[in-house]
């Protein structure tokens, strides 16, 4: 029996092809994994199932939800259909609930609509659908407003909207993406539990292939609107057909080659016992300031040409702890030393040259109306002496060619580039200055897995050629143990664990270690899988 | 949400003392002794040093500050150099047609404003769109005096509907005052809520395009719904800080309004005032101005808070 049926679905919007000739189907119970990079049209897959595509989309093809085309129904037909027989969780879950409702009356809403049940029994029924997905009643009322709960228990309030009517079809868009590891291992049980429980068909939409081997039936790849291969997950996983579901594959457990340390090199970068407090606001109106104390005693070094790694969940103090390294905040007690000299205000500029930060998101993190040879000079209005005319010119070129492009690059306006190329700009603007350390803050989270292979290639290479020192700050473990040689972990400000990344990864020592460790999804080992698939359908 | 109202409060308290400070050593600055402006360039110098003595001039400032506040506090907000009446008396004919005026205005304006914003951003880029901004774009471009005119030319000359000018006064009864008072509203109107019906529009337009409007949609609720139950107070902050500004604008900013119609308001009691120098009236009517802007502001604050938990929690 199948709940849904896609067939030949088409999609495009103001001439744009959006999707080619889709099809596919979801049985109840069945969990269906859609994966692919950004732009291959697993959203818009999703939104065309819920029909709320903008307004200028031409569709053809059928969505055959139970039988009914979902294509041909009148709008007041689909409003009864969502929320009812199909349920949505969205990516965001800071953005995805009225800041201005209380999550009871948010959950209640979706059984108020359909059943047209009294506002004391849609409350009553959402109190129990808040518990089931883990929000116990004396400790999250229905009386919570959204910005009084984490990440994490934000998107448990998302799947009980989605689930409060106990719909036949749950699409998931990317519902772990924007979580930390350990709640992002929770809610995929949950959906699991779910899925199992209510006897739900699941579409979930991931990037991450690692995510999708751990818990879909099938796997869906898609590349540019086009289904390149789909099929059972661990058949498809062990005989990938298409180049692009292998090059995808290999991406999300890229390695890279990291050249090995030389020698016991001198110290850099010292931090010790540094702590940051940040006042809270007061309770009641008299009572003293309470304080959070976001980085406690934490002490490390980093070495000339050292690759130094440094995870943790969200709110751990990693990105206090970067703003206290590169001198932005101040410490309430402790002492930050770089290049010998105290970090802060009165450090002379060219010691602050020798320390430069990649961030995160590369497509907010430039002036886009500076051309790239003016973001990329940008550090030298600290100096006194900068390199001008044609010194300067063979600098950018050089830095660009560093990191991928060409010197005429240099030329254009950020817009022009895609997201792997800004942040290969970023990287170029951090290595202008020839810097002994880099901070990269996040730096290939935003990116896709094959781009974000290239840009770890290209770190590795730099380390390589400049034998650059770097910390790399990441909430994605795989990415951590390829690139660094030594690994801090980091909860609730403090460092708990601290040693050689192989032997950590290997062998935690530490309680909350092993658990983000245990709690990141993995690739499967691809070695195993075909040597089990085929004693399976080994026909001797 | 107490502290909240406390901290606000407090923040009123401080603009208001403030202000007055401000109010009153400006003016006292300005030009112009009113006593030798009263008596008239051949006044002689006794004569202008008894005026002065007489009303309370040649004491020094900050005294006169604090005897002018302390009298405000009760109530007495002094004697009109020009007019030898109290000033609450004069303040107190005008306020009720000003105010009345205002709100009567405002309300009219919310009432337009709003349908047609959320109906032009339930239609972006439609033809009722279109319709609903080209009808902004003009009742902004137009003066009010403009409409003031042709209303009077219209309702009052032609058709008879309503007296082309003048208040009857609220011993009249209440209908009779509220309809001399209709024209200038609606005057006063026009522009304003062309203004916020484009507020409320662009704030709407806002709110659509963020992801619990599509979560609100995927549970179900159509776009009528949705916009009306999520988007709506959501859009609420830009449109009240508007309206704030608005009603004090529409406070003391009808003076133009209040001339066609030959409306005895406020507006035309600062303009005299200013032209005879008759400095303790100006003081007192800019006071007076501000105190309502302020507490209209504070008013808006709350309302805030009423709106979004979020600010009821912070500090």
């Amino acid at each position: 029996m199948t709940l849904l049926s896609v067939q030949n679905l088409s999609l495009s919007i103001c001439p744009t092809p959006i999707l080619k000739d889709i099809s596919f189907t979801i049985a109840p119970g069945e969990i269906l994994a859609v994966t692919g990079e950004s732009g291959s049209g697993k959203s818009m897959t999703a939104l065309a199932v819920m029909q709320l595509l903008p307004d200028t989309t031409e569709t053809c093809g059928q969505i055959l939800l139970n039988d009914s085309d979902l294509l041909t129904q009148p709008e007041a037909n689909l409003c009864t259909l969502r929320g009812n027989d199909i349920g949505m969780v969205f990516q965001e879950p800071m953005t995805a609930l009225n800041p201005l409702q209380t999550i009871g009356t948010q959950v209640a809403e979706t059984i108020r609509i359909h059943a047209k049940a009294p506002k004391a029994e849609a409350m009553a029924q959402a109190a129990a659908m808040l518990t089931r997905v883990g929000l116990p009643q004396d400790r999250f009322p229905l009386s919570r407003y959204p910005h009084e709960l984490s990440g994490g228990q934000r998107q448990r309030v998302v799947i009980a909207m989605a689930i409060a009517r106990r719909p036949r079809l749950l699409i998931a868009d990317e519902p772990t993406t924007a979580l930390d590891v350990t709640t992002q291992a929770r809610i995929l049980d949950l959906l699991k539990d779910l899925v199992a429980e209510f006897d739900m068909g699941l579409l979930m939409i991931t990037h991450d292939l690692a995510v999708v081997a751990d818990m879909a039936d099938r796997i869906l790849v898609m590349r540019k609107g086009e289904i390149v291969e789909q099929g059972a997950t661990q058949q498809l996983l062990s005989n990938m057909q298409h180049p692009y579901t292998r090059a995808l594959f290999e991406a999300s457990g890229h390695t890279v080659d990291l050249p090995a340390l030389q020698g016991t090199p001198a110290p850099i970068l010292t931090v010790q016992n540094a702590v940051r407090d940040y006042a809270l606001p007061r309770t009641q109106l008299f009572a003293p300031r309470a304080f959070h104390r976001a980085v406690n005693d934490v002490s490390f070094t980093i070495h000339q040409g050292e690759r130094v790694g440094l995870v943790g969940e969200s709110g751990c103090g990693k990105s206090t702890l970067t703003r206290a390294i590169l001198g932005l905040e101040p410490v309430q007690s402790g002492q930050i030393t770089a290049f010998e000299h105290p970090v802060g205000a009165a450090m002379p500029a060219a010691l602050r040259l020798k320390t430069q930060v990649v961030f995160q998101d590369p497509y907010s993190s430039f002036n886009p109306r500076h051309r790239v040879a003016s973001i990329l000079t940008e550090p030298f209005h600290l100096v006194q002496n900068p390199p001008k005319g044609a010194a300067l010119q063979s600098l950018i070129g050089e830095v660009l060619t560093d990191v991928g492009l060409t010197p005429q690059d240099a030329q254009k306006y950020i817009h022009e580039f895609s997201g792997g190329q800004r942040q290969r700009i970023a990287i170029a603007r951090a290595l202008i200055t020839r810097p002994e350390l880099i901070i990269f803050d996040e730096a290939v989270s935003a990116l896709d897995v094959s781009i974000r292979a290239q840009i770890l290639d290209l770190i590795a290479d730099l380390s390589r050629r400049h034998s650059l020192a770097y910390l790399f700050i990441s909430h994605d473990l795989s990415v951590v143990r390829t690139v660094t040689d030594r690994v801090l972990v980091m909860q609730n400000g403090e460092i708990v664990e601290e040693g050689a990344t192989e032997a950590v990864f290997a062998t935690p020592q530490h309680s909350y270690t092993q658990s983000l460790i245990a709690a990141a999804p993995v690739l499967p080992d691809l070695v195993a899988l075909t040597s089990k698939t085929e004693t399976i359908y080994d026909p001797a | 949400m107490l502290r909240y109202t406390l901290k606000r409060a407090l923040s009123l308290g401080l603009s208001l003392i403030v202000a007055s400070l401000v109010i009153f050593f400006v003016i006292e600055v300005v030009p112009g002794d009113p006593a030798s402006f009263m008596l008239g360039l051949n006044a002689q110098p006794d004569t202008i040093a008894a005026l002065r003595a007489e009303l309370g001039l040649d004491v020094p400032k900050f005294e006169r500050y604090l005897t002018w506040v302390g009298g405000m506090l009760q109530g007495d907000f002094g004697l009109s150099y020009t007019y030898r009446t109290p000033v609450t008396e004069m303040i107190g004919d005008r306020i009720w047609v000003s105010l009345p005026l205002a709100l009567y205005a405002l309300t009219l304006s919310t009432l337009i404003a709003f349908p047609a914003g959320i109906y032009a951003a339930a239609r972006r880029g439609k033809a009722g769109d279109m319709a609903v901004m080209g009808a902004t774009q003009f009742g902004i471009a137009v003066p009010n005096f403009w409409f003031a005119m042709m209303l009077v030319l219209i309702f009052a000359i032609n058709l008879r509907w309503f007296s082309a000018g003048g208040f009857v006064g609220w011993d009249k009864g209440f209908g009779a005052a509220m309809h001399s008072l209709t024209l200038p509203a609606i005057a006063l109107a026009l522009p304003q809520s062309a203004i916020l019906a484009r507020v409320m529009r662009s704030a709407l337009l806002d709110v659509l395009g963020e992801d619990f409007m599509r979560t609100a949609r995927a549970k179900g609720l159509s776009r009528r719904q949705a916009l009306l139950r999520h988007g709506l107070r959501n859009a609420m902050i830009p449109v009240l800080t508007i309206i704030g500004m608005q009603f004090s604008f529409l406070l003391a900013g009808a003076i133009i309004i209040e001339q066609v119609f030959f409306l005895p308001g406020l507006g035309r009691l600062i303009f005299q005032s200013i032209s005879a120098r008759d400095l303790i009236v100006v003081e007192s009517v800019v006071m007076l101005l501000v105190f309502l802007v302020i507490l209209v502001t504070f008013l808006v604050d709350l309302a805030y808070a009423a709106i979004d938990p979020r600010l009821r929690a912070r500090t």
